[in-house]
């Protein structure tokens, strides 16, 4: 009984570190990649008067981060009751 | 009614709220006082924290910051933004499961060390009390500015209203008075942005105007390219400084943000893991309102200020505006000593340029300008934009009760964290564990008081050395306690050596090469290699160390646990359920 518990909670973490790494990539990729890296390529392409590349590093890259904090709050929260350690 | 007399009325009145919250929230245990009771709603504390985080800074300064800087001001921008990501993700919920009150705890519990637990201590103050540093002078500044009277008393009006409100509230105090700070700053923030937005680009919303187009139709972002170009300014959308150093900047502020122990612990205050993660969210909800708005401010009131002076064709000679034309609020401001207007080449006229660009001092020649009239400080940006966009007495007021607020909320917050460092991880942990729940209540008051003490103190005679300490807070937060907490965290196999390995090294190596560049001890003139790109090495600025001083850290840490003996197995079991949501 005791290692099927210790088996869940082996798997728990197991899924919340690939979604973790998941959206670090994403994260990784819009602030470095997009908003530095490549800003200056972007930024030959305007998109409603945004050079891309600025855009993506003052305005893209804030929005992208709350959306991947969202995406955490709700895939964790499946992933609580999927493997029964939710909250009351 | 006179502007001095709506801004004592608008900033009388939050002062009013302010107390009015203290006296309905008043703690009455040690849980209500470091964690208020634990019972905070997550979108609640993600307004508080967003207040919390956004300092007199934030409020005051970043938008002139990105006026002056332009795309390079994106580090600040996605620096204090994407570290709520690593926040979020990587500490909070497990930060928050762990239940107890202070982040040095946290520490000292996990490594099982109580000397870990002191370093911890120490360098939570250390960036805490820096940082309030510049909280206590921006709210002398703001009274002695906007409300005629002296720094002094600015100072001390500032320090009375958060000892009613901390000293008797503790976080119970804090967190609702941050609430209503952050409303206060945030009415004040958005309103002039919506009104400059409107007239410059007849956009309301600033997030899409300063994507919009100019009265003459072109993009208002390629106008500010062009006319920056004319004037010998590098383009305003492209990057200046070096990919590598931005790269390394952004990182050691968002690992910086992500370990700054007053932010921390705002996420100790929710009932459940599940809040913890949700209230991350809302937080950078709350803080994007105000940083997608502050690039707008930036843009437009510098396309605004340039527009003003230069109202004509670059180069003809009615171009330039006449002094004697200047509107009223460029005389306001040239008083407080923001705006200056030298007439060097004395034609009456001012010329804004870059005297500094050799490649185009023979077009300025040929104009017959003789060097830059015009010295902008930042900080207008945000503070003349109200009068630039023509707004009433009370939207003035208002900006002056909102840099009040940002600087207020901040300032408890930081006093916060000092406090219970103090008497829960010191006197309670260290000195004297036998203490009653009363006994350490009262403890945990006094220190509040006294770090309100020594803070208005530093606010009154602060170290020459404040500033540069600032901006390195978070040099210091990214190399030791962010990886430690981390680690902490995700390795059960992490243990006391490993751990106390990677603080150590981490930090001196990140002070050191800072101090190389900004002088033993921050003493001036001691510096070992002048503080300029080409003497960088790769091109790394020392604000911009702490992302390696953190892999550092982990890189010791890591090879220091490998070759000593693994934690205790109370320990690997005190992980394992930091990384599960329910009690077991």
């Amino acid at each position: 009984m005791a290692s099927a518990k210790e088996e869940a909670a082996k798997a728990y973490w197991k899924e919340n570190v690939r979604l973790l790494i998941t959206l670090l990539v994403v994260w990784f990729v819009v602030a470095y990649g997009l908003g530095i890296i490549l800003a200056p390529v972007l930024n030959n392409i305007v998109i409603a008067g945004y050079p891309l590349g600025f855009w993506f590093a003052q305005q893209g890259s804030i929005y992208i981060f709350i959306a991947l904090i969202f995406t955490y709050v709700f895939k964790m929260n499946a992933m609580d009751r999927k493997y029964d350690v939710h909250e009351e | 009614m006179g502007l001095t007399l709506t801004t004592y009325l608008i900033v009388g009145a939050t002062f009013a709220l302010y107390i009015g919250i203290a006296i309905w929230a008043k703690a009455g245990s040690t849980g209500e006082f470091y964690v208020a009771g634990k019972g905070v709603n997550p979108i609640a504390n993600g307004m508080a924290t967003a207040a919390d985080w956004m300092s007199a800074a934030s409020f005051i300064s970043m938008a002139g910051l990105i006026a002056f800087l332009g795309y390079d001001a994106s580090v600040y921008l996605m620096g204090w933004t994407g570290g709520y990501v690593l926040l979020a993700l990587l500490l909070a919920p497990y930060l928050r499961k762990f239940g107890k009150f202070t982040v040095p705890e946290f520490i000292g519990d996990r490594f099982y060390s109580k000397p870990a637990r002191v370093i911890a201590v120490v360098a939570l103050i250390v960036a805490s009390v820096t940082y309030v540093i510049g909280q206590m002078r921006g709210i002398g500044v703001a009274f002695s500015r906007f409300l005629e009277t002296s720094y002094e008393i600015g100072l001390f009006s500032g320090m009375a209203i958060v000892f009613i409100y901390a000293v008797f509230g503790g976080m119970k105090g804090i967190t609702y008075t941050q609430i209503a700070q952050y409303c206060v700053m945030i009415f004040a923030y958005t309103i002039p942005a919506v009104f400059i937005s409107l007239a410059i680009t007849g956009n309301p919303l600033p997030q899409l105007g300063l994507g919009g187009t100019v009265a003459d139709g072109t993009f208002l972002l390629e106008r500010l390219d062009n006319i920056l170009v004319d004037l010998g300014f590098s383009q305003y959308t492209i990057m200046k400084g070096t990919t590598l150093n931005m790269f390394f900047l952004t990182m050691s502020l968002m690992i910086g943000t992500a370990g700054l122990p007053h932010v921390i612990i705002r996420f100790f205050t929710v009932p459940r893991v599940r809040d913890a993660r949700l209230s991350a969210g809302w937080t950078l909800v709350f803080i994007a309102i105000l940083y997608t708005t502050a690039p707008a401010v930036g843009a437009m009131s510098f396309y605004n200020l340039i527009n003003t002076v230069q109202p004509g064709e670059i180069g003809a000679e009615e171009g330039n505006l006449a002094y004697e034309d200047v509107p009223e609020w460029f005389s306001r401001w040239e008083e407080t000593g923001l705006l200056g207007f030298e007439d060097k080449n004395d034609d009456g006229r001012i010329q804004y340029y870059n005297a500094d660009n050799e490649d185009f001092a023979p077009t300025a020649e040929e104009y017959g300008w003789e060097g830059n009239e015009l010295s902008v400080d930042r900080d207008i940006m945000v503070m003349a934009n109200p009068e630039i966009a023509q707004l009433p007495a009370w939207v003035i007021a208002l900006t002056v009760a909102g840099g009040l607020a940002a600087a207020l909320s901040t300032a408890a917050g930081l006093l916060m964290a000092i406090s219970s460092a103090i008497s829960h991880d010191l006197i309670k942990g260290v000195i004297n564990p036998g203490i009653s729940e009363k006994g350490e209540l009262l403890s945990a008051r006094i220190a509040m008081a006294g770090a309100i003490v020594v803070a208005g103190y530093l606010g009154l005679n602060p170290p020459g050395f404040a500033a540069q300490v600032v901006a390195l807070a978070f040099g210091l937060a990214a190399s030791s306690l962010f990886p430690v907490l981390m680690l902490g965290i995700f390795s059960r196999r992490m243990n006391s050596a490993g751990a106390m390995a990677g603080m150590v090294t981490g930090l001196s190596f990140t002070l050191i090469y800072v101090f190389v560049y900004k002088g033993w001890f921050f003493v001036p003139g001691t510096n070992m290699l002048p503080d300029t790109p080409e003497y960088w090495v790769m091109g790394i600025g020392p604000q911009s160390i702490g992302a390696v001083g953190a892999i550092v850290n982990v890189f010791f840490a890591l090879l220091v646990s490998k070759m000593t003996a693994p934690p205790p197995k109370d320990i690997q079991e005190l992980v394992e359920s930091i990384r599960v949501p329910r009690a077991s």
